[in-house]
């Protein structure tokens, strides 16, 4: 396989504060040299690009990931480095891949496949499908200023999968789109990897980037951190998601609420022994545990848990009462609470717990914390959704057993 | 493998963006119809509006110089007069004021893809040509509706004028564009400018007045000397030596410009391609900060 595109070593540095006019600049003339910051946006960035290759850019908003595909495509010049590149490109960036509001949707049709490279003819040869892909053909005639980002989204996909690009660098402009439009997208895409194109993608839908991608980078504040299959981009992704998220439990009162009539403390995740842990494989059971003061006697009340994964999806959650227990009264001295599960068949991935208390029938609630504890599951399966689960498969009435092909390489031909 | 934004050396970059815009050609026209499509659109008279505005310029002044400052009484063909050093002067100001908001006016673009950032300026150009056209077909009109024609003899200067006049502007509408981009005040400098520039061209007043005033009222031969190295002042004398059929008659003589228009053309078109050349290696070093200011 030869390359298509090399980045070398490259760095870009952002100055923070501008000051536009001449004005600004004489009022700001102290301050502005005071405040003459900048940050690096990449720092050291050296990936190739295999053609036919299809590579995910995944990474916190900031780390990065826009700017070196705009480098890519020639947009921004580094700081220091350089891109080498060859074939056409076609970039969509943000939202729309240059157009301009004044114009109709088919004249920023042949305006963009001009800059694109096409000629007036080899445009007119695509235009129809170019229109039928985009499936706006009412406001075709239409200027592109009163189209919703959607429909924006739509024309500009089509007209970039339309002109026979070499190279396509997509970012984060599929999510806009709705999920039929989505859908057939990925397929332009599928197409395009089969016919051995090279892609460079931005994105924040991580299973996207590991049903997609045959390769990921993770970029974290301008530094390349992780180069590899996406499971270990993703990974790692998730890992310094974690880390981050811990480092927001130290604010304690922001997440909380309640009348606090009952106060919770000590929230801790554990593994059936007693032993905190962080980490635990997939179906390991799991206990919450934490300290409630409830400062006077207390014998109507109830405790809530809540499992919520990284895009705050609740994966699972139930009180005491809904699961039919009733709670021994408390004296008034602190207790500690242990909710046991014996089995955790969560997906991999990072999750949070939520705690509440309330009296019966969730009236008062007494006090309530939320996402205060984080532990993270992690499997050796190859899967996609929320859940765990360990399929048998049988053909006929032959059970097939397990083993044959590694699981490792066999992820890594998707 | 090409490599991207290669850096390129001061001395040596023009050549290699002449041919990436060559490249481009086909773009270039469809930026110049956008020009044009965007300048009017939704706006009922469109295209009228870019020959209402001359005509207005022209009534202003014919009434207020030609009649009230009686300048149309000494100078045969008053309106006609006018009318060309404004044809110079609209074409002017079309590319200059264009290509100033031409890189910011098309933000959207220059964050989003990459050609040559020059494409943008130049299409301006291109759009102001088409008006100017436009306006010529006036100045037609005009020589049928008072049934004068300039002399065929002086017509070899239009050419040259107009050459003159795309490289002075094309080159001060790249600086222009770029720095545009840095410092936005040069919008409001360029209106400025512009407004005293054109009272420093004989285009309302015949230049035998400042003649008259330098020379013969006041010992400033040197001051006029500077005047008419004004690379305007040279091409809408031009224009009026060649377009203005008042000049042929013997009241007219006097207001033609005498001097080898030829010469002076010849040098300003010899300085324009050193303007033009330094000029853009301007803007080939800042364009790569253009989307990052953007």
């Amino acid at each position: 396989m030869t390359d298509v595109i090399r980045v070398h070593d490259v760095s870009k540095q952002f100055a923070l504060r501008k000051d536009k006019s001449l004005k600004e600049r004489l009022v700001n003339a102290r301050r502005s040299r005071e405040n003459a910051e900048s940050f690096w946006a990449l720092r050291d960035i050296d990936l190739t690009f295999a053609s036919g290759s299809t590579t995910g850019l995944i990474g916190h908003n900031g780390s990065g990931k826009s700017t070196l595909l705009k480098i890519i495509g020639g947009i921004l010049t580094p700081t220091s480095g350089y891109v080498e590149r060859r074939g056409r490109l076609a970039a969509l960036l943000e939202l729309g891949a240059g157009f301009h509001g004044d114009l109709t949707g088919r004249e920023n049709v042949y305006l963009n496949a001009a800059i694109l490279g096409l000629t007036r003819k080899q445009t007119d040869g695509y235009f129809d499908e170019i229109v039928d892909f985009s499936g706006i053909e009412t406001f075709i005639d239409t200027q592109v200023k009163f189209y919703s980002s959607g429909m924006y989204v739509r024309l500009a996909f089509a007209v970039a999968v339309h002109v026979d690009p070499e190279i396509l660098l997509v970012d984060e402009v599929l999510s806009v789109g709705d999920e039929p439009f989505q859908r057939k997208c990925l397929d332009r895409i599928r197409r395009f990897q089969r016919e051995g194109r090279t892609i460079v993608f931005v994105s924040h839908g991580l299973d996207q980037v590991r049903q997609l991608c045959d390769r990921a980078v993770l970029l974290d504040h301008g530094h390349q951190l992780v180069d590899g299959t996406p499971t270990e981009a993703v990974r790692a992704f998730r890992d310094l998601n974690q880390a981050a998220e811990e480092a927001e439990e130290e604010n304690v009162d922001l997440a909380a609420e309640g009348t606090r009539r009952v106060t919770i403390s000590d929230v801790s995740v554990a593994d059936l022994d007693g032993r905190p842990v962080r980490t635990l494989p997939s179906g390991a059971g799991l206990q919450v545990r934490f300290r409630v003061d409830p400062g006077s006697r207390l014998d109507d009340w109830i405790v809530g848990v809540a499992l919520e994964d990284s895009g705050g999806q609740v994966v699972w959650g139930a009180n005491s009462d809904m699961q039919g227990y009733s709670l021994p009264e408390l004296t008034g001295a602190p207790e500690e609470v242990t909710v046991e599960f014996p089995e955790v068949p969560l997906s991999e991935g990072v999750y949070q717990v939520s705690i509440a208390v309330a009296s019966t029938g969730n009236t008062t609630v007494y006090h309530r914390v939320n996402r205060l504890a984080t532990f993270r599951v992690v499997t050796d399966a190859y899967e996609d959704g929320a859940v765990h689960l360990r399929p048998g498969y049988r053909v006929g009435d032959r059970a097939v057993p397990r083993g044959g092909v590694p699981l490792e390489s066999a992820a890594g031909e998707r | 493998m090409e490599r991207v934004n290669q850096p390129v050396s001061f001395w040596r970059g023009f050549w290699p963006t002449v041919r990436d815009i060559w490249a481009y050609r086909e773009l270039l026209g469809q930026l110049i119809r956008k020009e044009l499509k965007v300048k009017y659109k939704d706006s009922v008279l469109g295209f009228v509006w870019s020959l209402l505005r001359p005509l207005l310029y022209l009534l202003v002044y014919a009434v207020a110089i030609g009649v009230f400052l009686g300048s149309g009484r000494v100078i045969p063909g008053f309106g006609i007069y006018l009318f060309t050093g404004l044809l110079a002067w609209t074409l002017f100001t079309d590319i200059i004021g264009g290509c100033t908001g031409s890189i910011v006016g098309n933000a959207g673009l220059v964050k989003k893809v990459y050609f040559p950032r020059e494409l943008f300026p130049l299409s301006v150009v291109g759009a102001a040509m088409v008006n100017v056209l436009l306006q010529a077909v006036i100045l037609i009109l005009a020589y049928f509706a008072t049934w004068s024609f300039p002399s065929p003899g002086n017509l070899p200067l239009i050419p040259l004028a107009l050459v003159a006049l795309m490289l002075f502007s094309v080159g001060l509408g790249l600086i222009l564009a770029a720095s545009n981009v840095f410092l936005r005040d040069v919008t409001h400098l360029v209106e400025v400018g512009l407004l005293l520039w054109f009272w420093m061209t004989p285009i309302v007043y015949d230049w035998t007045k400042v003649r008259t005033t330098l020379t013969v009222d006041n010992d400033l031969a040197w001051l006029f000397q500077v005047y008419l190295a004004n690379p305007m002042a040279n091409i809408v004398l031009a224009f009026q030596r060649a377009l203005w059929p008042g000049g042929q008659t013997e009241a007219g003589a006097a207001f033609y410009y005498d001097g080898n228009l030829y010469a002076r053309l010849g040098v300003l078109i010899a300085a324009g391609l050193v303007f033009v050349w330094v000029a853009q290696r301007l803007f080939a070093r800042s364009q790569g900060n253009f989307a990052q200011e953007l």
